[in-house]
């Protein structure tokens, strides 16, 4: 619309706030990446930008939230994806994109993000795994590798951490991939095909939190991370997602896992209901 | 404010005998409640069953989420997303919510939860009553708010008070508490449910002004701001965060004096409108019991013996605890001898009692500690002591 | 005011009664009612037992504190409760279920063979209901249509009509019982 005729300006600006720049993420990380592809992903589908709505929690990836140009909310730490469901129930026509990071949505939020794949919750959900509690100064989190360092993991981490889209895949989600910071396109068409997704899509993102992870691990800058990321990452689509395990600077298998469809939350609802209830229930919301 | 009749769909027209904890289900229906996510905990769960039953004839969505931290979320979310939203719990749930009810204050996000109280602390008596959980409705979550809370005595209040809290949340955009109690939640009694055309609903104070122009925490004249749905174009921002009118973070003092004061004066300033209570006997008494929910029924026999031997005694009820009528019991405390406090609890509106009172007469706490209501006999011997 | 205890085992429809009674009695019988039941501990296991209080005014103490009127479908619930009922109460048992070890002497006491007429009429389910239309009649505390009113929601629609068959053939035994005694 009005919005096309703008052609000088930056794509993704409309999609921004540009009056909240500049952002807060420190140079060579790669959340504003990932929020670059999704914006990229936006712009591609021409998505009806006023019914998408953005949830973050809180972290650095939190942060995501106040710069969509968006109906958006940044939330508590870890409910993201609960106030998220509340959103998609009460107004079924919307769009709801959950952003936000590992600790957040893994940690801390871990119970919601089995329980609304479970559901198979109509929502995306971007997580960004940078390793560790950034926002916080560089805790271990439960994706921290093995071994890796982390400020309350100084003697390296012994915990296992999640392997995100098997976890996902077997609560139920019908839409899971991972990509990493260098694989930007591949992310953005993730994100495009997730758009067009009913039901609880997953992407992982794994990017460089340069100040913290990168730091106290002594791994570089980000440069150095997109290079390890080059030389260990292997496109695997389908691969089996009990086989996804990152360790310590190993080998990451990126890709999509699964895409597969099946009712949601709504639509199981709806038909269940109509089915016992008969004439006595009217359908909820959108249905399809 | 915008007031409209109730949808019929929603309101069970007629005499019913119904326990107090289904008796929140109807009133939140009849208010227009259309979306219920909560989590069972006793002695609650009557109330989710009843949504469950419910809701879906009568065009809502119920869901039991995974936890109540999950559920005090997706209650948030649902109110942006335009519904009005209800949960219901009991302590340790209750306990669970506390974060996300300060984000509700925080968002000014209208949405009511119902704490069918039990015994605490932790586990402790989940089937039988209390009224523990009155200073954490206050004071439960971090940092400075306010509040409302209104205290049911019957079935019949859970359903008109239910109402109320509706309409109080989104007059002032503000989590509503129903503290009932075990007790309430489980006695059955008559609840007359009126025709629909008898029930007056405030409509959420929606924005109607041009898109780009919104401000999600621009003040009104009244002091509260315009509410906007998600899906409308506003593309507004919402924070956690202290924030300004743009609803964009401001982290300094200056911004946190504005956001914080706003949260509190908006309450606080319109306690005489809020605060609503029942009084009886008070001219001329030398005491005063004051109570709220269930024990002021069963002050009331304490009360009759006193009046029996020729004690002057009046009586307050309060029907909503929060914000707390300080002037009037500061007015009152200057007449009489004593004001006597049974509660099921330790003694904690006593606290407030006792602070409004400022040492002008004598504040008396009559503690249970929960898992039955007071033995009458306890109430009226600390009458007698109080006004020797 | 009246406080009502009625009691029994778990399965017997005891808490049925005290809603049948609360509601019939506050919604079509001009009074004031607050049923309650047991929670928590003293739910579980054998005993079973629900309390009513009727009055002309509104009931404020929500709870029964000596009942006037203890009704007990088991031997182990008349054990539990029979002492706290007030001097001058009355005793309502089943005839078969029960069996008064000393009769108190400054209480009143009637029986009905509430599960055998259940059994005769079908299904020892209804018992309850031979039950209410017993007590009913003896305590004239109502009408009978009044308290029959009350059975639509309470009992399931298909077997409304045994049920109310139950109850008149407990308030007939009633009728004749209460004959009996002032003959
Ligand atoms: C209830 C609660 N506990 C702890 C915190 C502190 N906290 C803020 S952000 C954060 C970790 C965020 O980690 P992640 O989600 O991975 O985001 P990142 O900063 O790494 O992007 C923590 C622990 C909080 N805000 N709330
Ligand atoms: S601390 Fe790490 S994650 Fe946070 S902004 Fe800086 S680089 Fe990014
Ligand atoms: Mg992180």
């Amino acid at each position: 619309m009005t919005e096309k005729k703008q052609p000088q300006r930056n794509p993704v600006e409309r999609i921004l706030r540009m009056d909240r720049m500049p952002h807060i993420w420190c140079p060579g990380c790669g959340i504003g990446t990932v929020v670059t592809s999704f914006a990229e992903a936006l712009r591609k589908e021409e998505t009806d930008l006023d019914n998408i709505v953005v949830v973050s929690g809180i972290g650095c990836t939190g942060r995501v939230a106040g710069y969509m140009k968006l109906d958006s909310f940044h939330t508590t730490h870890g409910r993201a994806i609960p106030f998220a469901t509340g959103l998609k129930l009460a107004n079924p026509k919307t769009k709801i994109v959950v952003f936000s990071g590992d600790g957040d949505i893994a940690g801390i939020g871990g119970n919601h993000l089995i329980h609304a794949a479970r559901r198979n919750m109509d929502m995306l959900v971007i997580l960004v795994n940078n390793f560790n509690y950034a926002m916080t100064g560089g805790q271990v989190a439960a994706t921290t590798p093995i071994d890796a360092n982390a400020s309350t993991a100084p003697f390296g981490n012994f915990e296992y951490p999640f392997n995100l889209p098997h976890l996902v895949a077997s609560a139920g989600g019908t839409y899971i991939a991972r990509w990493t910071a260098l694989h930007l396109r591949r992310v953005t068409k993730s994100i495009q095909e997730a758009l067009h997704r009913r039901g609880f899509s997953f992407i992982e993102v794994i990017t460089p939190c340069t100040t913290l992870y990168a730091r106290r691990n002594r791994l570089g800058d980000g440069l150095n991370l997109l290079k390890y990321y080059y030389d260990n990452s292997e496109i695997q689509h389908n691969a089996d997602t009990k086989d996804l395990d990152i360790t310590y600077q190993g080998k990451l298998i990126v890709g999509k896992f699964v895409d597969k469809e099946k009712p949601t939350f709504l639509d199981a609802m709806n038909q269940h209901l109509s089915k016992v209830l008969g004439d006595k229930y009217t359908p909820y919301g959108e249905v399809k | 404010m915008k007031k409209s009749k109730a949808d019929p769909k929603g309101v069970l027209t007629g005499s019913h005998f119904m326990d107090g904890d289904y008796a929140l289900a109807e009133g939140a229906l009849a208010a227009g409640c259309r979306f219920f996510g909560g989590y069972p905990i006793t002695p609650s769960t009557e109330t989710a069953e009843r949504f469950s039953e419910r809701i879906p004839v009568v065009g809502g969505v119920f869901i039991q989420m995974e936890d109540e931290l999950g559920s005090i979320a997706s209650l948030i979310g649902a109110a942006w997303g335009g519904l009005k939203a209800m949960t219901v719990t009991s302590g340790p749930g209750f306990s669970l919510m506390q974060e996300n009810i300060g984000l509700a204050c925080m968002l000014e996000t209208p949405l009511v939860i119902a704490n069918v109280q039990r015994g605490g602390p932790s586990t402790g008596l989940p089937t039988l009553t209390s009224q523990q959980d009155m200073m954490q409705a206050r004071w439960g979550s971090h940092g400075d708010y306010e509040i409302i809370a209104l205290s049911p005595d019957s079935p019949q209040e859970c359903f008109d008070m239910t109402i109320k809290a509706f309409n109080l949340s989104e007059l002032f955009r503000v989590p509503v508490f129903v503290m009932t109690d075990e007790c309430v939640g489980h006695m059955h009694e008559k609840v007359v449910i009126p025709p629909a055309e008898e029930i007056e609903i405030v409509e959420r104070k929606w924005y109607k002004g041009p898109k780009d122009k919104y401000l999600p925490y621009k003040c009104d004249s009244d002091g509260i701001p315009f509410m906007v749905k998600t899906g409308q174009g506003y593309r507004f921002h919402i924070t956690g965060l202290t924030h300004d009118e743009r609803g964009y973070p401001l982290l300094n003092a200056e911004c946190q004096k504005i956001n914080v004061q706003h949260l509190i004066d908006k309450i606080k300033n319109n306690a005489d409108k809020i605060i609503e209570m029942e009084e009886e006997q008070i001219d001329g008494a030398e005491v005063i019991v004051l109570s709220y929910g269930i024990t002021s029924r069963v002050a009331f026999r304490a009360v009759q013996q006193a009046r029996k031997e020729g004690i002057k005694t009046g009586t307050i009820r309060l029907i909503t605890v929060w914000p707390f009528p300080e002037k009037k019991i500061e007015e009152l405390a200057k007449k009489v001898k004593a004001i006597v406090v049974p509660e099921i609890n330790a003694g904690q509106v006593f606290l407030e009692v006792d602070r409004c009172s400022r040492n002008k007469c004598k504040v008396v706490s009559v503690p249970h500690l929960g898992g039955w209501v007071h033995n009458p006999d306890d109430i009226f011997k600390a009458i007698k002591e109080a006004v020797k | 005011m009246t406080e009502i205890r009625f009691s029994g085992y778990g399965g017997q429809g005891i808490i049925r009664c005290a809603l049948i009674g609360g509601k019939a009695l506050s919604i079509y019988g001009g009074k004031f009612s607050t049923m309650n039941q047991s929670f928590g501990p003293e739910a579980r296991g054998g005993a079973c037992s629900s309390q009513l209080i009727v009055s002309d005014e509104r009931v404020l103490y929500p709870y029964i504190t000596r009942p006037d009127i203890l009704v007990s479908m088991s031997q182990e619930a008349y054990e539990k409760y029979q002492n706290e009922l007030k001097d001058n109460g009355l005793l309502i048992t089943d005839t078969d279920l029960v069996k008064p070890k000393t009769e108190r002497k400054n209480i009143t006491h009637y029986s009905v063979p509430a599960t055998r007429f259940a059994e005769e009429l079908g299904n020892r389910i209804i018992a309850n209901l031979v039950m209410m239309g017993f007590f009913t009649a003896v305590t004239k505390i109502t009408t009978p249509d009044v308290m029959k009113k009350a059975l639509p929601g309470l009992v399931p629609d298909r077997f409304l009509d045994l049920n109310k068959k139950a109850f008149d053939k407990g308030y007939e035994y009633g009728l004749e019982v209460l004959k009996e005694k002032t003959q």
